[in-house]
Formats: C-alpha cells, sequence, structure tokens
C-alpha cells in the first residue's frame, strides 16, 4: 500500500528549462487552467510583496513572507474541488484570495484588527494556525468526519519543513492513516525552520519518507513547478476521494525570504544560494513556461499585474478605512453563552 | 427511578444524548471494545457502531485535534481521556485551538466539544492516576469546567455538557465511580452548568467544595457541632458566584475544601471572589483545606495528601473560634 518515491531523483517536474530540461505537460488541463494557475500565482505574489511594503510603512503588523511559495499555493489550490476544506499555516495566510476572500481580510489579519477573522464555513478555509502543526489534526479531523457522513469533501493541511519535528504532526498523520481521513498532507519544504536548516530537523533522507511509518504514500515533488505541484495534489485528492486515505506531499523549495519581516537572515543564510534560488524563482519559471506555449505575451502579463496591483490598492484603502475595532470585543466571543 | 452509580449515570447520560442526536459520537481510548477502562462508554459501540464510538490511536493531543476537525465537519464529539494526568498532552490542542477557535471566526461557528475525564485520587492507583488539575482547564479561556459529585448531577451535567455550544471539560471524580448508588432520573436529564446545589443547610459557616470533596465536607459538617451549610460548586467554570455569596452572606464565615495542590488552585479563586464581593459579610478570614504543593504521593500515603473530614473539622473550628 505504502509508496515512497525515493529520496534521489525521485522529485516530480513537469517545467523544463527551455534548453536541456525539455518540457512536460499536465493531462487535462485546459489552456483557460494553465492561466488561471498563473492569475493566482501573481496575486499571491503581489500580495506578498505589497505586504511587505505595507509593514515597511507601519500600515500592517509583522507579517509571514511567503515569496517563493506561490507554486505551491496555486498549484495545490488548483487540485481542490469549492467543498474541500483548507487549513493554512501562517506561510498560506493569503490562500483564502483564491477563494474570493477578500484582500482586506486578510490585510486586516495582519494588522491585528477582529475583521481579519472569518466564518471557515464561508470560504472553506480554516483559521490562520499560528502555531506550527497543531492544525494538522484539524485537517485530519474534518476530512475525517465529511467521510463519517458520506460527503466526498476532503481537507488539505499546509505546514512547513519544521512541523514534521513537532508531535502534532505525528498524531495527525498517524490518525489520518488509521482513520482513512481523505486528507493531504501538504510539507511546503522551503530548507528552513527560521534558522534550522532542514538537516538539523531530521535524519531522514526526505520528509516524503516519513510517510512510510505512517502506511500512507508520500510523493516528493518541485515546488517551484506549479504544474508538477498540481499533479501531485491531484492524484492525492484522486486518492482521498476514492477512500483510499492520505498522502503525504513534500514540496521543495528554498527559502529565498526572511522567515518573516522580524527576521535578518544574513547571520544564517547563504547569500549566493540565495541569489541562484532567486533566479529560478517559480513565477518567472512558469511565465517562460507559457510563453514557450504560446500563451502569453506582455499585454497579458501587464494586465494580469494590474488587475492584482489594483486589488492590494483597493485592498490597503479598504482596511485602513475599516472603523477602529469595538473595545468591547476584548470580553466577547470567547464563550456563545 | 433506577439507582446507579456515577460511571453507570455517565454511561446513561452518553445512551441517552447519542440516541437524541445522531451527530453526538464519543471517541478515546480503548472506548469501543472495551467500553473504557472504567466501563463509562460500556455498550455504545454495539449500540450506536463504530462509526460513532470510535476506538482512537493512544494519543491524546491527537484527540482532541481530530474533534476540533470533526466539530467542524458537523459533529459534537465526546472525547474521552482515560485519566486525568492522560489528559496533559491535549492541553496543547486545549489551550491553542479548543478555547480560542469561536472567537477567532468572530464567534461564527461553534465547537461544541465535551472533554471527558475521570479525576482525582483515593483510588490507589500508580502515579499520575490521581491528579486534580481542574485549574488548568477552568484557566484557559473559552472551556467551561464542571465537576459532578453524585451520579444524578453526572448525567445531567453531560447531558448539558454535551448539548453546550461552548467547549466544555467534565472531570468525573473516579472515587465516586462505583459507590455510593443513588437514584437517577430515567431518560432526559439536565443539570444546566452554572448553578452549584447546596448540599446541606447550615448558619454558622460555609463549606465549599466540589467533585470528591464534597463528601468530605459533608462528613465534617455532619461532627461539627456549629451549624454547617455545604455547597456543591458543580461548575467552576461559569461559577454560580450568586450561591457562594448568598451563603457566605447567611453564615459569615467560608472553608474551601480542594484535593488540588494549594497554590493558584481553584479554591484561592473562589476566596478571591468573597474578597471582592463579601468583604462586610465575612466574620473570619477565607480559609483553604487543601493537598499540598507536592506531587500526589504514592498510594499508600495519599490518605496524608486528601483533605480528610478532620482536616475540614479543624479549619472550621478555628475559623469559628477567630
Amino acid at each position: 500500500m505504502a509508496q515512497v518515491v525515493p529520496a534521489e531523483g525521485g522529485m516530480r517536474r513537469v517545467i523544463g528549462d527551455g534548453e536541456a530540461q525539455p518540457d512536460g505537460e499536465v493531462e487535462g488541463l485546459t489552456e483557460q487552467d494553465l492561466l488561471e494557475l498563473y492569475r493566482a500565482m501573481v496575486l499571491l505574489r503581489t500580495y506578498d510583496e505589497r505586504s511587505v511594503v505595507f509593514h515597511r510603512q507601519g500600515r500592517i503588523g509583522t507579517y509571514a513572507i511567503f515569496w517563493g511559495h506561490e507554486a505551491m499555493q496555486a498549484g495545490s489550490f488548483h487540485a481542490l474541488e469549492r467543498d474541500d476544506w483548507i487549513f493554512p499555516s501562517y506561510r498560506e495566510s493569503a490562500i483564502g484570495l483564491l477563494r474570493g476572500m477578500p484582500v482586506e481580510t486578510v490585510l486586516a489579519w495582519w494588522r491585528g484588527h477582529p475583521a481579519g477573522w472569518w466564518d471557515p464555513r464561508k470560504y472553506g478555509v480554516a483559521s490562520i494556525a499560528v502555531p506550527i502543526a497543531t492544525h494538522v489534526p484539524h485537517a485530519v479531523g474534518y476530512g475525517w468526519g465529511m467521510k463519517l457522513r458520506g460527503e466526498r469533501a476532503c481537507a488539505i493541511a499546509y505546514f512547513g519543513d519544521g512541523a514534521t519535528s513537532e508531535g502534532a504532526f505525528h498524531e495527525g498523520a498517524n490518525f489520518a492513516a488509521v482513520m482513512g481521513a481523505p486528507v493531504i498532507l501538504f510539507c511546503n519544504n522551503n530548507g528552513w525552520a527560521i534558522s534550522t536548516p532542514v538537516e538539523a530537523q531530521t535524519r531522514a533522507a526526505t520528509l516524503a519518507d516519513k510517510a512510510a511509518g505512517y502506511g500512507m504514500p508520500g510523493v516528493r515533488v518541485d515546488g517551484g513547478d506549479v504544474l508538477a505541484v498540481y499533479d501531485a495534489t491531484r492524484e492525492a485528492v484522486a486518492r482521498a476521494r476514492a477512500g483510499d486515505g492520505p498522502t503525504l506531499v513534500e514540496a521543495v523549495t528554498y527559502r529565498c525570504a526572511p522567515h518573516a519581516t522580524a527576521d535578518d537572515p544574513s547571520a544564517y543564510i547563504d547569500q549566493e544560494r540565495v541569489e541562484a534560488e532567486r533566479a529560478n524563482e517559480c513565477l518567472g519559471r512558469y511565465e517562460r513556461y507559457l510563453r514557450r506555449l504560446g500563451l502569453l505575451e506582455d499585454d497579458l502579463v501587464e494586465s494580469v499585474a494590474a488587475e492584482a496591483k489594483e486589488a492590494l490598492r483597493t485592498g490597503i484603502a479598504a482596511v485602513e478605512a475599516l472603523p477602529d475595532p469595538d473595545p468591547d470585543l476584548v470580553a466577547r466571543n470567547a464563550y456563545a453563552e | 427511578m433506577p439507582s446507579k452509580t456515577l460511571v453507570e449515570a455517565v454511561n446513561d447520560a452518553l445512551n441517552v444524548e447519542m440516541e437524541r442526536d445522531a451527530a453526538v459520537m464519543v471517541m478515546g481510548e480503548d472506548v469501543g471494545r472495551a467500553g473504557g477502562v472504567f466501563r463509562a462508554t460500556a455498550g455504545l459501540l454495539d449500540r450506536f457502531g463504530p462509526d460513532r464510538c470510535v476506538d482512537t490511536p493512544l494519543a491524546e493531543a491527537g484527540i482532541l485535534g481530530t474533534a476540533v476537525g470533526l466539530a467542524m465537519a458537523g459533529w459534537r464529539p465526546v472525547c474521552e481521556m482515560q485519566y486525568e494526568s492522560f489528559s496533559y498532552p491535549c492541553l496543547d490542542q486545549l489551550i491553542c485551538h479548543v478555547g480560542r477557535y469561536r472567537w477567532r471566526t468572530n464567534g461564527a461557528m461553534e465547537f461544541p466539544i465535551t472533554i471527558r475525564m475521570p479525576t482525582g485520587g483515593g483510588v490507589k492507583a500508580p502515579e499520575l492516576h490521581e491528579d486534580s488539575p481542574e485549574a488548568y482547564y477552568v484557566h484557559t479561556p473559552g472551556i467551561k469546567v464542571a465537576i459532578p459529585s453524585t451520579p444524578s448531577d453526572a448525567k445531567g451535567l453531560l447531558a448539558a455538557a454535551i448539548r453546550s455550544p461552548d467547549p466544555v471539560v467534565l472531570m468525573e471524580p473516579k472515587v465516586l465511580y462505583r459507590s455510593p448508588r443513588e437514584d437517577v432520573p430515567d431518560g432526559e436529564h439536565l443539570v444546566p452548568l452554572g448553578k452549584a446545589r447546596v448540599v446541606r443547610e447550615g448558619d454558622d459557616v460555609t463549606l465549599i467544595a466540589y467533585g470528591g470533596m464534597v463528601a468530605v465536607a459533608e462528613e465534617a459538617a455532619r461532627e461539627l457541632e456549629a451549624s454547617a451549610e455545604v455547597i456543591d460548586v458543580r461548575t467552576l467554570k461559569p461559577l454560580d458566584e450568586d450561591t457562594l455569596l448568598a451563603s457566605v452572606a447567611k453564615t459569615g464565615r467560608a472553608v474551601i475544601v480542594q484535593e488540588a495542590p494549594r497554590v493558584a488552585g481553584f479554591g484561592a479563586e473562589i476566596a478571591a471572589l468573597l474578597a471582592e464581593k463579601a468583604i462586610l459579610d465575612l466574620r473570619g478570614p477565607v480559609l483553604r483545606v487543601t493537598g499540598y504543593d507536592a506531587p500526589f504521593p504514592f498510594w499508600s500515603i495519599e490518605d496524608e495528601h486528601i483533605p480528610s473530614p478532620a482536616r475540614v473539622l479543624e479549619a472550621a473550628m478555628k475559623l469559628l473560634s477567630f
């Protein structure tokens, strides 16, 4: 039952480099899908870059940067259906935008304004999990609960490489396998948990290898390749819907940005490696791929970028126009009665 | 009314509530085939099937963590922690999520999760089977906490916990699991959360207790030469301040009995309440009779740790002669 893609040479990839590595393709994706993925990545990238600026301008608080994670988020998201629930960590704070959540809601969250809380049922997006890995069992419980009710919905939990050291990850993964829960455990392995490299997190050759211990399939995919991420997640979703239980997806990338606006990685990171990785970042890779396919030209690039910038411009204006929160809220909402 | 022990009353409540509401499910270690180590869940697997009475992996944080997701999927999970001390791993989920999630949705979403656990000592069990950790739970915003001291209250409080839109920790004194018995109402029976019970009326001193300490306070009250009122707090959070204040207004004296270690225990909260709201009624200091600030001892000397009627009596007499 359990399959583990070998650590060496086993990383899935679709997008080539236009030279030695040929492009692949993912069956079933239409041109419209491919452009939708592009729009999603640009929206996330724009959200992230503008948020760093907003933070510097004092318009939002400390912000967890996800620059370079857009392919992992948009690619995996595209494999979901509307009824599937998303359990984000703070690194996926803006993933709700892909479900129609207003930009100002996410900005309000980072601004510390109660308008940044939402009803998870409205978007099928759980609250942003600030503690590490403790939301993994929530996704498992949700998927399990829907299965018990005879529904076909599944759940995806996003977490980082550091989270795989937490007990909550282990308990969640084990419960998922034992209960046959329709869940995708999506690990965005960007190589760093603040200053701790993944080599100091585990002696496992890959994080996907951990799946074998739970008796579930584990796959490893190039996290900078939006199509490979989509493809691997789509397989995991299909497995979940077929009643074959959870999958651990390890998407591998390299963190090219600080952990958060409060972090200065110069003390611990190899800046040359960062520069090399930035040159091959996921949005640029995908854009070049689409250009090679003839699906993307300058005017579309410009209009998609303009649309995303406008969304952020109106979003920050909306959040700044919010009335000050009601001070009475400090004592409300902990209890229903 | 049939006569039942406390654990039988718990089982009765689970049967009634699961029959009444198909969204109620029971989950925990050994709750299914074995019927729970104390038999609180006996028969539920046969009656309601393996989807609604679930033997889980041995992982308390996983039990409570998945219960959060189950609640999101429309279930009303009743989680059993096998012993109170085994519940410590689930504090992470309780503090980080269970008590906060409703607040985190601006009050839009309910998390009707019940966490049941045996609590307290007096049963001569190994280390970490006899703690009284109620203060950890009471201190967590978003959580309600109830501790019954009779079979009827156990049934009624558990039913109220299951129906509550808020997460409730129900702590069942294991020393009372098998005795005494009492008549317990058949069928649906609710004891509202947030209401204390006047166990015994009296005029000279109020003995305030909960769980396994109620019987200790009652025994002291019987032996005391003055007239003692005994209050069973029943729900620690939300606390029935009115009943406590009314009693102390009458007696002017309060002794709080708590099995848990003394410092920052729940008795301190009651004492603070009386200091704030009953200061002009008090004729002497509020006294506490508690366990010690030490781990619950090896069971051969556990009776030295657990407050005894003699210790309560001594405190009451000291207060009466203040």
